[in-house]
């Protein structure tokens, strides 16, 4: 099938036009996609897990170390000042492409999931108690369930869960009787790394607000992938990683409201989140350096400064825009294959990934031959066992795109699913 | 195709032997890997410290089922102490094929679910 320029249901810019040329040169700015795996020009389509690396990305991580590599906030010598003004101005790109108020506001964490456990240990240590509820979802990661069951057996809270619908969507029906006066935080996900739904953000902020409780949006599988703006959207947190968006990995970002990150303790306790310590107590630095104890991640801040500069010149609405085209293409093309169940809504309501099952054959059986066919997608429960618990099955096999797949590799994908089922023939 | 799906890989899969439950099993252990969910339950009757008859029920990959099912095979007529010292190495030969770090885990299932049924353990120890 050609790269032709996709019919879109909005009129778009030219600029937002999915143009083969457009997407070739981009291309070329990720090495790794020269690759070939078992003799096959790669096709990665594992970026729900992590995305690959622009040259810009990689070549900022290699200067910073090559050139100014040194500790943060602390020496007085040129190559520690140089560091320090790359880190903090890093905070500031990341900054301006959420749309924060304030780059005090931007935390840097390892990734999201140390995000959501500060927000769990500083803020919830301190507002939850027995008669408390904190509501999640069935749709969400581990990293927005165990941290909260953690907890729970601490501080004696109850844990409830939003259903999840046949379709793969929030059973929005139950919200009004899960939302109650009791509930202190509703934590949930934005957009599914299994089913791929995009909940309807800003109606489940408005329902949390109105019985007046906190919001935190695991933002993992949408800062990535389309535009986002945590003023417009307005959450009291908002936590996401860099490495799936480009950046590299042991960087990760939460977005807190300033009055909220203000009155909370610190996390971990150590170097560069005090401002003084003496032998009968310590007081806190100021934000963001109060939870961000000892030697941070330096050149992965730089890196991710780079990498969010690289996805605005690229341009979210065209990443998302490309990414619908992609996922719509390769709906409908799986739902062709007999045997082939995909789990969660229709295009039009998801991000682009897309998780299925092949009858007969074990998801992993599926990825092991799609490998040798160098195509790389995920295989397992993904980190959400509660979503397959839910549809009565162990684990699914997940293609999942970036603003580098092509509707070739979705071509190639298919070719891959018919060898897997020929392969093995029941 | 690849070797890891070799013919006799896939009609394991495809035709499981020994797969089912015996009616009073003298050792009965179940065990899951939780990385990808595969299951496996062997059930084994032993007479004078011998297998005499095994069975073995489960889901999963074609790794971990046809190496059940080709486990069951090889195991009926051996003693448990030779059973016992089974380690890695009796498996990939028995199943013939190369498999790399991850699906390793995979291969292994029916041989660590068997190893801790013939030892008497309720638990695997960590």
């Amino acid at each position: 099938m050609a790269l032709q320029t996709p019919r879109t249901d909005t009129a778009l810019h030219d600029e937002t036009q999915v143009t083969p040329d457009r997407l070739a040169e981009l291309r070329a700015q990720f090495p790794i996609l020269q690759r070939r795996v078992h003799g096959r020009s790669l096709v990665y389509l594992d970026n729900a897990a992590t995305t690959q690396k622009p040259r810009a990305v990689i070549q900022t991580l290699d200067r910073y170390y090559r050139e100014y590599n040194a500790n943060v906030h602390r020496g007085v010598h040129t190559l520690s000042e140089e560091a320090t003004a790359a880190y903090e101005e890093a905070r500031q790109r990341v900054a301006r492409f959420i749309h924060a108020p304030s780059p005090r506001q931007v935390i840097f964490t390892r990734n999201a999931t140390e995000a959501i456990n500060l927000v769990a240990y500083s803020w919830g240590a301190a507002h939850l108690g027995p008669e408390d509820e904190v509501l999640i979802t069935e749709m969400e990661h581990h990293s927005n369930i165990v941290p909260w069951q953690i907890l729970q057996e601490r501080l004696g809270f109850t844990l409830r869960y939003v259903p999840m619908t046949d379709q793969g969507t929030l059973d929005l029906e139950r919200l009004d009787e899960l939302l109650t006066e009791r509930t202190r935080l509703f934590a949930f996900v934005h957009v599914s790394n299994v089913v791929g739904t995009v909940n309807p953000v800003e109606r489940l902020i408005a329902a949390a607000r109105q019985v007046g409780a906190r919001v935190l949006v695991d933002a993992s599988q949408s800062v990535p992938h389309m535009p986002v703006d945590v003023q417009a959207l307005d959450p009291d947190f908002l936590v996401f990683s860099g490495h799936k968006m480009c950046g590299p990995t042991g960087i990760g970002v939460l977005y807190g409201r300033r009055e909220l990150l203000e009155a909370m303790d610190p996390f971990l306790g150590g170097g560069d989140m005090i401002r003084e310590v003496t032998l009968q107590g310590s007081r806190w630095n100021e934000l963001p350096y109060k939870f961000e104890a000892g030697t941070p991640a330096i050149a992965q801040a730089i890196g991710l400064g780079a990498a969010v500069d690289f996805l605005a010149q690229v341009g979210m609405d065209w990443i998302w825009q490309h990414e619908h085209t992609l996922t719509r293409y390769a709906y409908e093309r799986l739902a062709e294959i007999e045997g082939l169940r995909i789990l969660g809504p229709g295009p039009e309501q998801r991000g682009g990934l897309v998780a299925f099952t092949l009858e007969g054959i074990h998801p992993h059986d599926v990825a092991a031959i799609l490998d040798r066919e160098g195509i790389a997608v995920r295989a397992g429960h993904h980190c959400a066992q509660p979503i397959h618990d839910r549809y009565g099955i162990a684990a699914s096999a997940r293609a999942s795109f970036y603003l580098y797949n092509t509707l070739e590799e979705v071509d190639r994908l298919v070719e891959g699913l018919e060898k897997v089922i020929q392969t093995f023939a029941l | 195709m690849d070797d890891l799906y070799r013919e006799a890989i896939l009609d394991h899969y495809r035709y499981p032997r020994r797969k089912g439950h015996l009616p009073e099993p003298d050792i009965h252990y179940h065990d899951t890997n939780p990385f990808c969910g595969d299951e496996i339950t062997i059930e084994l009757k032993i007479q004078d410290g011998v297998v005499v008859d095994a069975a073995f029920d489960g889901r999963g990959c074609a790794i971990s089922q046809a190496s059940a099912s080709m486990m069951m095979e090889e195991i009926v007529g051996k003693s448990v102490e030779e059973l016992k010292h089974w380690g890695k190495e009796e498996i990939l030969e028995m199943l013939g094929i190369e498999v790399g770090p991850v699906r390793i885990k995979c291969a292994l299932l029916p041989l660590k679910v068997l190893k801790a049924g013939l030892y008497g353990l309720t638990d695997w120890p960590e």
